[in-house]
């Protein structure tokens, strides 16, 4: 199954949980997918697994990265191929097996097998900074930090983005892993209003390049409810449009970063509604 | 979402304000040992040397700040006993009648 590519390894990190990292995985997997790339989603969240439940894939579930570890299964096997997009596919965590199992070596062969087959490795990391979230980011050549325009994250993503300059291959051969902030749940009119850090503050803060701005959306909710990406499932939508865009940038593709706005009248402003 | 709340200013600035401190300080952390401790464990062993005084009366509290912070130990030091003949358990120490104040104070950019 070696098909001779060399794939571009990405971590989707932030520290905390809850601020989108497995949405972000699964819709930044299906746009890359769609543009052509052959790319596989691996879910390190060992015991809390979700990213097969986003992807509508939890019903087939065979193998999971832990037996592929322990040799219990081949790559090829425990590897989920997405039913609408040939080229995505879905390397499970295991639900139930002992974080423990997840070793240092183990991940790296399955990286190295997977570098061979795929253009992307998207490697979507647990919240925290225990053994999961540093063997994520360990053989990262890119690291995607979402965040949310929230102290508490913006706090986490800074420690996590010490631990990039540290804890990885990379960083140990004196080299750098690419970082890209995606800004994730965000609200232009709390921050036009001065409730919510504005996205200047977050970049100031953080001083990492911005990869995207994702607007707090139902749609997102939504394509996690139906186990569909928000990219697949809403193509169209102001989050899907924002994730196509991070993913042509993540290809190295300049295009202007759009800062979602306002969406509300003065009417609206005045009296407390909310646009539909 | 009112008229009234067009006038009431955001705590956008405040959080922004808090992190920048915080995060300065927790930077610069990262990449070496951790200072208050190296401090509060030195300070109590000259301390120690000289007088007795009970671990649990020690209260070390630290404000870090933009520019400067501050570390400040107190210790409960009980009267007219010193170390060399204070054989006494640490516990009774405590109990020592109208116990002397011993304060370090440190203001100057300590982070």
């Amino acid at each position: 199954m070696n098909e001779g590519k060399s794939a571009r390894v990405l971590v989707v990190t932030s520290g905390k949980g809850g601020v989108g990292k497995t949405t972000s995985t699964a819709a930044l997997g299906v746009a890359l997918a769609k543009d052509g790339d052959k790319v596989v989603v691996v879910d390190f969240d060992v015991g809390l697994r979700n990213l097969d439940l986003v992807l509508g894939a939890e019903r087939r579930v065979v193998f999971d990265l832990i037996n592929v570890i322990n040799g219990v299964a081949k790559l090829p096997q425990a590897l989920i191929r997405d039913k609408r997009l040939e080229n995505l596919y879905l390397l499970p965590a295991s639900q139930t097996r002992d974080k423990e199992a997840l070793t240092e070596d183990g991940v790296a062969k399955v990286i190295a097998e997977l570098r061979g087959k795929f253009d992307w490795i998207i490697c979507d990391s647990p919240a925290g900074i225990e053994r999961g979230a540093t063997l994520a980011m360990r053989h990262a050549d890119a690291a995607i930090i979402v965040t949310n325009p929230e102290v508490s994250s913006v706090r986490d993503s800074d420690r996590i983005i010490g631990l990039l300059d540290s804890k990885t291959e990379r960083a140990e051969r004196g080299e750098c892993v690419d970082k890209h902030l995606l800004i994730t749940r965000y609200h232009p009119w709390r921050a036009a209003r001065g409730e919510m850090l504005s996205i200047d503050d977050v970049l100031e803060i953080l001083s990492v390049p911005l990869l995207g701005i994702i607007p707090e959306s139902e749609e997102v909710l939504r394509a996690s409810n139906v186990g569909s990406p928000v990219t697949l499932n809403a193509a169209l939508s102001p989050p899907a449009r924002a994730y196509f865009e991070a993913a042509h940038r993540l290809k190295g593709e300049q295009i202007p970063m759009h800062i979602p706005s306002e969406s509300r009248s003065i009417f609206n402003k005045l009296f407390g509604r909310k646009a539909a | 979402m009112n008229l009234l709340h067009l006038f009431r200013r955001g705590s956008a600035p405040v959080a922004r304000e808090r992190l920048q401190i915080l995060l300065a300080h927790e930077r610069e952390a990262r990449n070496e040992p951790d200072l208050l401790g190296v401090l509060r464990e030195e300070i109590l062993a000259v301390i120690s040397r000289h007088v007795a005084f009970d671990p649990d009366k020690v209260q070390i509290t630290m404000d870090r700040g933009k520019n400067v912070s501050t570390l400040a130990v107190d210790i409960e030091i009980p009267n007219r006993r010193r170390a060399a003949d204070t054989a006494a358990p640490v516990g009774r120490l405590a109990l020592e009648p109208r116990p002397a104040l011993a304060r370090s104070l440190w203001t100057n950019g300590l982070v």
